[in-house]
């Protein structure tokens, strides 16, 4: 692992500009997080929450910019980070048991043409007990209500034993054991200093849950501390309507087929600044 | 007959060597089948099956001989053109997948058909039999053909013992895969391979129009058995077996006709026996559930009906008379005859001289049942803003349906209440 470690946000985003065919659905967002904050990324529907997150993974290439984790590329630090998807983003009716998702954590590619260990046998049992699965482990999923399924898909995060925690929306739909599991994890992170990035879309909540926000309406509106974040004026602007003149861009941009930058004005992945390696 | 026994008894080496080779692709193609439908590409794989024959045709077109490498060759790059042509129809036009491919298979077969005429009026694609590429004729196989095939498809199978659970992984949840840094990519294109590859080998004993059979059924009659995808690999590659095996039979016997609608004929009777006998989700299973619920929902009527004659005569324990007992509810005479037959097997009813009383396990269902409809009435009036009038229907169906668990939650929600929104008192254990 590197050496500058304590120096490095846990994610920085760099001017990164997204499109789906074309359309524009993230605008040059730039923005950093400290290392063990809880951060939330809010936002109307339709604001980029979930792309963002897409980007982060490196699911989804974007058409300008680039991101750093732990100050390095993802690739170099993918066992670090871990990714809990929207739950309807699979199909909850494959032929697989909860424990063989959750094994699923243990998974890799230095793992190939290999069996999972006694040790990742401890690591995924420990991490359905911690989402209060353990007793479902021998179920097929789709015999599981909706928090269940959430509470799979986090334990098989927890299976990874990352430092950074995506995860698209856990709280939707769930009952309230799955939400009490949820933000006692939030809490353990916390203490063990890991940092957990959230899409989120209650303003009420994200208040008491988080401590890092990131306002987004396909543009970046705010980001930092909680409190300076969720203001008045900032939440007028990402809720109140997108931005005109913006908005026409964007559809010209899809109409026309344009591209949202010149090629010599894109920014890729750069090496990692200075001194490790 | 003669020729059962011959087939039966596998003395003839050339019988052996037809049902191992048939039986080995079947296998194959029906373990690697499973994977395409698991990723609901059932379509893409018949698409793919009809776009081998132009590739099968060029193998014989340019070597002029029925080489089996040669032909898997050709199979390969023709599979893989096809691929690609449904990929960049669908990056880069706004047609939907299936129009993509339907395209794909239409235009490829079609030019397969083409080839395959040609090669047969100048070609002597007559005397090779070239036309058995498009409904199959296993016991035309020679034992190199066999042989590659053979070969072909244990090399499949040892390839997703391998990478099984990568492969699972993938077709389970491809973004996960790729977040932990699994070869996407490369898994796609192996999937790819493994699904052309399984469907070249076939074609010569089923034929294109039918290989996607092999390929599709075996997986879904296979998903109604199992909840694992190991236990549906090892039903799939039974299912494939036993087709593999009835198709080269039929062959033996008949050698004129073609073997793919024979191993069709197999693969569809297990499909069909799978829909309706499969466990849970069958046609039967759905019946019986069905039959079970309407005699829980008149055995409890029946015990409701009783209970609430009991608390007309205000006095529990005692007999009622048929009549008494049946002013409470109105029910077809059937209905009370399949009712009572089930009270008296659970022993929750005696008779004597024409009058019934229900036994100390029979009251404690009876309260259970009234219990239940008056809590739900009361959670109704609550919780959903009903008014008076409307709260019964509704209670007449979820009373049989309230297990004790709920029954625990819905008691801790409204606080053991005394009494139902009608004042009626629920009753709880005496």
């Amino acid at each position: 692992m590197s050496a500058n470690k304590e120096a490095a946000p846990a994610l920085e985003v760099h001017n990164l500009t997204a499109t789906y065919d074309r359309q524009p659905v993230l605008w040059d967002i730039d923005f950093s997080l400290p290392e063990g904050s809880l951060a939330g990324i809010l936002g109307p529907n339709g604001s980029g929450k979930t792309t963002l997150l897409r980007n982060i993974m490196g699911l989804m290439q974007p058409d300008s910019g680039y991101v750093r984790l732990l100050g390095q590329d993802l690739a170099k630090v993918r066992a670090q980070v871990s990714y809990v998807p929207q739950r309807e983003s699979v199909d909850w009716n494959f032929p697989v048991s909860v424990s063989e998702v959750v094994a699923m954590g243990r998974y890799g590619p230095g793992k190939l043409l290999r069996r999972l260990r006694r040790q990742d046998r401890d690591i995924i049992e420990e991490a359905m007990e911690r989402t209060g699965i353990l007793p479902l482990a021998h179920r097929h999923i789709s015999q599981l209500s909706g928090g269940q399924q959430q509470r799979v898909f986090i334990a098989r995060a927890l299976a990874q034993q990352a430092q950074i925690y995506l995860m698209d929306e856990p709280f939707v739909g769930v009952d309230a054991a799955t939400e009490e599991a949820i933000l006692n994890l939030l809490g353990e992170m916390k203490n063990r200093g890991h940092t957990v990035i959230m899409v989120h879309h209650d303003l009420q909540t994200a208040q008491d849950f988080f401590d890092q926000a990131v306002l987004l309406q396909t543009r970046l509106v705010a980001a930092g501390p909680v409190e300076t974040v969720l203001n008045k004026e900032n939440l007028q602007q990402a809720y109140g309507g997108r931005l005109n003149v913006l908005s026409k861009v964007g559809q010209l941009a899809a109409e026309k087929q344009f591209p949202l930058r010149e090629k010599a004005f894109r920014e890729r992945k750069k090496p990692a600044h200075g001194e490790s390696d | 007959m003669e020729k059962v026994i011959d087939f039966l008894s596998f003395q003839d080496p050339t019988v052996r060597l037809v049902v191992a080779g048939t039986v080995l692709l079947s296998i194959s193609a029906a373990v690697v089948g499973c994977f395409a439908y698991l990723r609901k590409r059932a379509l893409v794989g018949d698409a793919l099956a009809h776009s081998l024959l132009p590739g099968v045709a060029m193998a014989f077109l340019f070597s002029g001989q029925k080489d089996p490498w040669l032909l898997l060759l050709g199979a390969m790059i023709s599979g893989w053109l096809a691929l690609g042509a449904m990929e960049l129809i669908q990056q880069h036009t706004k047609l939907a997948s299936e129009t993509s491919i339907a395209l794909v298979l239409s235009v490829f077969f079609g030019f397969g058909v083409l080839l395959l005429t040609y090669l047969q009026h100048h070609g002597g694609g007559d005397q090779a039999g070239l036309d058995q590429f498009l409904f199959g004729n296993a016991a035309s196989m020679r034992s190199s053909d066999l042989y590659a095939y053979g070969l072909v498809g244990m090399v499949l199978l040892v390839m997703i013992g391998a990478f099984y659970k990568e492969l699972k992984l993938y077709c389970f949840d491809p973004d996960h895969a790729e977040a932990i840094g699994l070869p996407t990519r490369i898994l796609r294109y192996l999937l790819n391979t493994m699904t052309v590859l399984a469907t070249a080998i076939g074609i010569q004993s089923v034929g294109v129009v039918l290989m996607a059979a092999l390929l599709i059924t075996p997986a879904a009659t296979a998903r109604f058995w199992s909840y694992r995808l190991r236990t549906m690999l090892f039903l799939a590659a039974l299912g494939g077996a036993v087709a593999g095996l009835g198709g080269s039979f039929a062959s033996y016997l008949a050698p004129a006709m073609p073997t793919g609608p024979w191993i069709v004929m197999v693969l569809s009777f297990l499909a069909l026996v799978s829909i309706f006998l499969a466990p849970r989700v069958g046609i039967f299973a759905r019946m019986w559930r069905q039959r079970q619920n309407q005699r829980k929902i008149i055995r409890e009527n029946l015990l409701k009906a009783f209970y609430h004659g009991l608390e007309n005569k205000e006095a529990q324990h005692a007999w009622l008379s048929r009549p008494e007992w049946q002013e409470q509810r109105h029910l077809p005479e059937w209905e009370w005859q399949i009712g009572f037959r089930q009270l008296r097997r659970r022993r929750w009813v005696l008779r004597r001289s024409g009058r019934y009383r229900l036994t100390e396990r029979g009251l404690a269902e009876a309260r259970r049942v009234v219990r239940l409809h008056r809590l739900w009435e009361l959670y109704l009036s609550r919780y959903l803003a009903l008014g008076k009038d409307h709260l019964h229907p509704g209670a007449e169906s979820i009373e049989h349906l309230i297990t004790p668990e709920v029954e625990k939650e819905l008691l801790r929600e409204l606080d053991y209440p005394e009494q139902d929104p009608h004042r009626s008192p629920i009753p709880y254990k005496s």
